[in-house]
């Protein structure tokens, strides 16, 4: 009895995987497929020959590595901004006491439920005054302000990370004479390092995502980041599929390799977000 | 005492002073752009002319605006589709998991990859998938003998293929059950047992209580994130065929940055605010009636 409830179990897993795999499978015999190939019916599922040349055509046909060092460029600045200024706010609101410290936060947190597309357009206008369009400004700037907006998402969550640590650790530094800038980063920082992961991963992947901001910002080729130059490369190579499939691999590539090494983070992270009532 | 007291003053002093970035980051990107939209909803602003106030000219003209209730009521139905379809298939999927299975981590990182596909090759790889001729999905129909379909090139089946496509990417929403069964206390369900309950008891009587405040975060995050989908409307369908797929966001885009018509899309941007503030207003007061929250031992 006991064993047949077992067997129906994984045979209903492999029953969910097998459709969530399936695209992925697809992906990747596109991707290292000939055209002709690609056409046969019924569909043909391993490449004869393997065109590897579709990675190395793609990733030429447009300037992917360029694209690449600018997504890196916005996402490493991007996540240095929002770890260090959102630390910093969260270090306030869990760990100093001050008048009205819960009011602003609950102020500050409010904004996560605000639709993106109602500061859009202001903001917009607000980097074409500044004379700031096609710059990196607008995709990075805002980070710099414990992530503004949706970041404060961050704040929240490194808060509660931060009221785990004893306050006792605190209060023995600040006897010795330490400022709470000293207790902020020699104190609270270096036992904060899962929840300053789970951050760094989530911005960075945020970033890396992308679309409507580069979109909104970002005018010459030179200057576009990997999400904006795929979109921009299917428009163009819109019926080569193997190409388009080639390029698309390389961009959800480092992604998946990045999970792999910090799986257990991004897993905690998304828990993490997920239990904050 | 007296180093307390000097504590207390030094929190004091750093406390506004940590916060400041923060503080300021809200009024220069939340707070200041939200009041700047509402004014510009007010005027006729187009991009390189003079502003000029018309009052709720603009609002009164949404409500003849066809291309606005087409884009409501597409992104209704995508949200109506799209939310409680991929909420089931992750507490289902969820649920086989917290069956003390061999080889979670594997099984969880199969069910979540989906989530890591960046938004526009995610895009691209589903216009493939779509494809009527060579597509994954019609080739797999034909072998079987189905009828295959048209999919975001046919008007009655574009917002379906979308829905699809959205509840592949199941897998934060997964994650989460998954923490939440397992923090189901075990003694409720042996009380059940013990009662004479069977899986059906537990299942209905200690998960499903149990689980109702993840299923409604689960679901306002949903709600609010599916309303403002883009991307699928920019990239896959560019809102047809023949506005099928006007999705709301999407329709803003493209008369504030398309038609330069600043004031209405200011316009567009309050009513989605609002009718996402009612929407999440009336799934909170809802929720009372069938979200258990304990009370023993709250907060």
């Amino acid at each position: 009895m006991r064993s047949r409830g077992r067997i129906l179990l994984y045979l209903a897993l492999v029953a969910g995987a097998v459709p969530t795999l399936l695209p992925f499978v697809w992906l990747l015999r596109s991707a290292l497929m000939q055209d002709a190939q690609m056409f046969i019916a019924p569909p043909q599922w391993i490449p004869d020959p393997f065109q590897w040349s579709n990675f190395t055509d793609a990733l030429t046909a447009q300037p992917f590595g360029r694209y690449f060092f600018n997504t890196v460029v916005i996402a490493v600045i991007s996540v240095i901004g929002t770890v260090l200024t959102c630390s910093i706010a969260a270090f306030s609101f869990s760990r100093l006491r001050w008048r009205g410290r819960n009011v602003v936060f609950a102020v500050l947190l409010s904004s996560v439920m605000l639709p993106y597309a109602v500061t859009l357009i202001p903001t917009f206008v607000m980097w074409q005054e500044l004379g700031l369009l096609n710059t990196i400004a607008p995709l990075t700037v805002p980070s710099w302000f414990a992530g503004a907006g949706g970041g404060v998402l961050n704040v929240f969550l490194l808060r509660q990370f931060f009221l785990t640590i004893p306050f006792e650790l605190d209060e023995a530094a600040y006897i010795d004479g330490a400022s709470p800038w000293r207790v902020f980063w020699m104190v609270v920082m270096p036992l904060s390092k899962p929840a300053i992961v789970v951050v760094t991963i989530f911005t960075f992947i945020g970033t890396w995502n992308d679309f409507l901001g580069p979109l909104l910002y970002l005018n010459d080729e030179e200057k576009y980041t990997l999400s904006i130059g795929l979109a921009s490369f299917q428009s163009i190579y819109i019926t080569q599929w193997g190409y388009l499939m080639a390029a698309s691999a390389a961009v959800i590539a480092p992604i998946i390799a990045l999970f792999f090494f910090l799986q257990r983070y991004f897993i905690e992270g998304v828990t993490l977000t997920g239990i904050k009532n | 005492m007296a180093a307390l007291s000097g504590q207390r003053r030094l929190e004091r002093r750093w406390g506004l002073l940590m916060a400041v970035p923060a503080i300021l980051g809200f009024l220069i990107f939340t707070a200041g752009p939200m009041v700047a939209s509402l004014g510009l909803s007010l005027t006729d602003w187009q991009v390189g002319g003079t502003p000029s106030f018309v009052g709720t000219g603009n609002y009164t003209a949404l409500a003849d605006d066809e291309l606005f209730w087409k884009s409501l009521s597409a992104t209704t139905y995508y949200t109506l589709g799209a939310v409680p379809l991929s909420l089931i298939v992750a507490f289902v999927v969820a649920m086989l998991l917290n069956q003390r299975v061999r080889g979670l981590p594997v099984w969880r990182t199969i069910f979540y990859l989906p989530t890591l596909v960046p938004a526009i090759a995610n895009v691209v790889l589903w216009i493939w998938i779509f494809n009527p001729d060579f597509g994954l999905l019609n080739s797999l129909l034909r072998q079987g003998g189905l009828p295959t379909g048209m999919w975001i090139y046919d008007e009655n089946l574009a917002v379906p293929s979308l829905i699809i496509m959205s509840t592949w990417a199941f897998g934060n929403t997964m994650v989460i059950f998954l923490a939440g069964l397992q923090g189901v206390p075990q003694h409720l369900y042996e009380a059940v047992s013990v009662d004479g309950g069977g899986p059906w008891h537990r299942f209905r009587h200690v998960t499903v209580p149990m689980m109702t405040p993840t299923i409604f975060y689960n679901l306002v995050v949903g709600v609010i994130g599916t309303f403002q989908v883009f991307n699928q409307a920019y990239v896959m369908t560019e809102g047809g065929p023949n506005n099928a797929t006007l999705f709301y966001v999407y329709y803003l885009f493209r008369k504030a940055f398309r038609e330069s018509e600043m004031g209405y899309a200011s316009a567009l941007a309050w009513v989605l605010f609002m009718i996402i503030m009612v929407v999440t207003f009336m799934m909170f007061r809802n929720a009372r009636r069938w979200v258990y929250y304990e009370m023993a031992g709250g907060r």
